[in-house]
């Protein structure tokens, strides 16, 4: 025990001197914490669509008064008159407008004569998140306008009532779980893999290796070291995150409570799985030249920044065994939910199996000489 | 070669019988014996690439042996391989100490890998701190200290467990020469001191020539010879060694230089003579006058008394210094670069 003491006060300390693991562990996560949350979070507002209006009749004021109404208030978009639709449709390729607004010259006969009136949408649809604010809402417009005056009392129709068990979850607060999990991954990355082949590069481990140290004391030693640093990134990133995220009542000690014993399982998975992947490293470009592509392999598949069942079936079983799935689905649990222990047991399961297969499979693979 | 047993001790500090290290079809250390008795300082002399440092990973349990036996204080270097990490101290040829760390810090961490027990570690780092000139600098972080200091310290921690038997590879390698001198006099007083048993590599020949008691000559991973210093010397032909040049070889000159006074061995390279003689300034002298009769010029001539590079270029035909240039940095699977 002392032994495997000794290797983590080494690091422990080495850590206190040069606190750039922890910084830097935290950058990248804060960094995309905020850029992406704020980047996709918010709600598409100041596209701009042309309208043509070729038939001048009383139905397509009406229309046209809603679509003031809303550019005056919800400003999802804003609306410019045209005179010449080929015109029109020339500034929507060129990118001038996001969306034309075409009344044919029949318009206003065809809602008087009942007789399947249209007007077009003509839409630039290499942009699909600008397509879905403009189609859902000239479908609100169309919608009301169908049900002409005021609504009956007592509807006739089947009407859907959502009903919102939790209030509304800003995309940053979706992302923040997803940023601490990549916080302990990069932890786990410098301290598992690019200084644990440095050190070996540099021969400290053979210092180790002349020593009577046995083999499962070093794995331990080292794992549990990493694991403390990683910890700690993910403390930080938890607390830090939950503020800028403005989740509701960011310090409840319950919670952190619960919050910790992931941090800890998320910790030992990822730090066993790079010492797993580097046991029989030797060169000091190898864990840089990976992180990007482990990274990509795991971060995205776990559902951190879309839900999984967007995914492909391929993405889907890559997603089934990596263990940042699981990391990320406890976290949004307990940060968007503050659900029990018990609603996370089969992640905890996971990840606490996981740290033991990949710790078996290490002992194993690692040699006590050079 | 046999192992040479010293008298006076029953079992010898360390053996190595038919020891064999290969890597492919490459052996880096081919059947290799010898032994080294208590207190004894054991030198392995040879270039880079000569299979020093292999042996010395052998014998410190950091690589394993194609065949053979090696044993350190009666343990086998396999079987018992962690009675033998207990036994051994061990500096690598590469400087190890944790730069972040203080001098103290490494100290520490090392003796508690060795389960020095606490009261016994805090003494025996003030000891050794002291013992190697580092005590006044026992809290400062390694990364502001010089190599020679650096050397020290990790000389210094090698022993932290109190070894019996410390092993060194190249230990002053990239040090300047009066931080050379003092690692010499620090291992010398130390070795005193403990008791200890030494075996070092080195290509430095003035260094194995100043502190080992014996020398082994490695050269291709083979033994080419093992004595002392002296009676390596003694071992090759003549007490002074000639080297001159000419600016042209006449025909018949092989046989002019060999029937100079006092001449024991010649050996010819290009234009270039080296020749063993019993009596140096009589047969330069003698070189003198034959070179006035043949009516050639000398370009280059010294006259040494025989060097330890002189003994390695009798057993191996080349010049240790010359093998150092041209040792190439091949490297095989399992090695380990530095």
């Amino acid at each position: 025990m002392n032994r495997i003491l000794a290797l983590i006060e080494r690091d422990l300390r080495k850590l206190m001197r040069s606190p750039t693991l922890i910084v830097v562990s935290m950058i990248m996560p804060l960094i995309q914490l905020v850029v992406l949350g704020y980047a996709f979070g918010g709600k598409i507002h100041d596209l701009r669509v042309g309208v043509v209006n070729q038939d001048h009749g009383m139905p397509t004021v009406k229309l046209r008064e809603m679509c003031g109404a809303i550019a005056a208030n919800a400003r999802t978009f804003e609306t410019t008159d045209y005179t010449d639709l080929q015109r029109a449709l020339k500034d929507l390729r060129d990118g001038r407008i996001n969306g034309v607004l075409n009344f044919p010259p029949d318009y206003s006969r065809r809602v008087l004569a009942k007789d399947a009136p249209q007007v077009a949408l003509i839409e630039d649809n290499t942009d699909n998140f600008a397509v879905g604010a403009l189609e859902g809402g000239f479908g609100d417009i169309v919608g009301a306008y169908n049900q002409g005056g005021a609504a009956p009392r007592v509807s006739s129709g089947v009407t859907l009532s959502v009903v919102e068990l939790y209030p509304y979850v800003p995309y940053i607060q979706y992302l923040l779980a997803g940023s601490i999990v990549m916080a302990i991954f990069v932890s786990a990355m410098i301290g598992g893999g690019i200084i644990y082949i440095d050190d070996k590069a540099r021969g400290l481990h053979e210092g180790y290796l002349v020593t009577p140290i046995s083999r499962l004391e070093l794995i331990l030693g080292f794992n549990l070291s990493g694991a403390i640093k990683a910890v700690l990134a993910g403390i930080i990133l938890t607390t830090v995150g939950s503020v800028i995220a403005g989740i509701p009542n960011p310090l409840d000690p319950i919670r952190l409570l619960k919050l910790m014993v992931v941090i800890v399982l998320t910790s030992l998975a990822l730090i066993s799985m790079m010492f797993l992947l580097m046991v029989r490293v030797n060169d000091p470009l190898v864990p840089r030249a990976t992180f990007g592509v482990l990274n990509t392999l795991l971060y995205f598949p776990s559902g951190a920044v879309y839900p999984i069942y967007g995914f492909p079936p391929w993405m889907r079983a890559i997603a089934r065994v990596d263990p940042m799935t699981y990391a990320v689905h406890a976290f949004k649990a307990l940060l968007l939910k503050n659900t029990s222990i018990t609603a996370i047991s089969g992640d905890l399961a996971f990840l606490a199996i996981f740290t033991l297969v990949t710790t078996v499979a290490e002992t194993a693979l690692f040699k006590r000489s050079l | 070669m046999k192992p040479i047993m010293t008298p006076q001790e029953p079992t010898p500090a360390l053996e190595v019988e038919h020891l064999r290290k290969c890597f492919g079809n490459f052996c880096a250390v081919d059947d290799v014996n010898f032994s080294v008795a208590h207190g004894e300082v054991f030198g392995l002399l040879g270039p880079n690439g000569a299979g020093k440092s292999t042996l010395i990973r052998v014998l410190t349990t950091l690589l394993p042996p194609t065949s053979g036996v090696a044993r350190i204080l009666g343990f086998d270097v396999v079987r018992d391989a962690d009675e033998v990490r207990k036994s051994i101290g061990v500096i690598p040829q590469a400087m190890t100490s944790d730069l972040d760390l203080s001098a103290m810090e490494n100290m520490q961490i090392f003796a508690k890998l060795y389960s020095v027990p606490r009261e016994r570690r805090i003494k025996v780092a003030h000891e050794l701190l002291e013992a190697v000139d580092l005590l006044a600098w026992a809290d400062k972080p390694v990364k502001n200290f010089s190599g020679g200091m650096r050397r020290r310290l990790e000389i210094a921690r090698g022993l932290v467990h109190e070894p019996r038997i410390f092993f060194l590879d190249e230990p002053t390698t990239g040090l300047d020469p009066a931080s050379r001198v003092g690692v010499w006099e620090m291992l010398m007083r130390l070795k005193k001191e403990r008791e200890l048993t030494i075996l070092l590599t080195t290509h430095y020949m003035d260094e194995a020539d100043k502190l080992c008691d014996r020398i082994a000559i490695v050269d291709h991973g083979k033994l080419v010879a093992l004595d002392s210093p002296l009676k390596l010397k003694a071992s090759i032909p003549g007490n002074n060694i000639l080297e001159v040049g000419f600016s042209r070889i006449p025909e018949g000159w092989l046989q002019t230089m060999q029937s100079l006074p006092d001449v024991l061995d010649v050996k010819a390279e290009d234009h270039v003579f080296r020749i063993g003689s019993d009596n140096g300034p009589n047969t330069t002298v003698a070189l003198m006058e034959a070179v006035h009769r043949a009516q050639i010029a000398v370009t280059s001539l010294s006259v040494q008394s025989t060097s330890l590079d002189d003994v390695f270029m009798h057993y191996t035909g080349r010049q240790l210094r010359d093998s150092l240039q041209d040792a190439a940095p091949v490297l095989f699977p399992g090695m380990g670069q530095r």
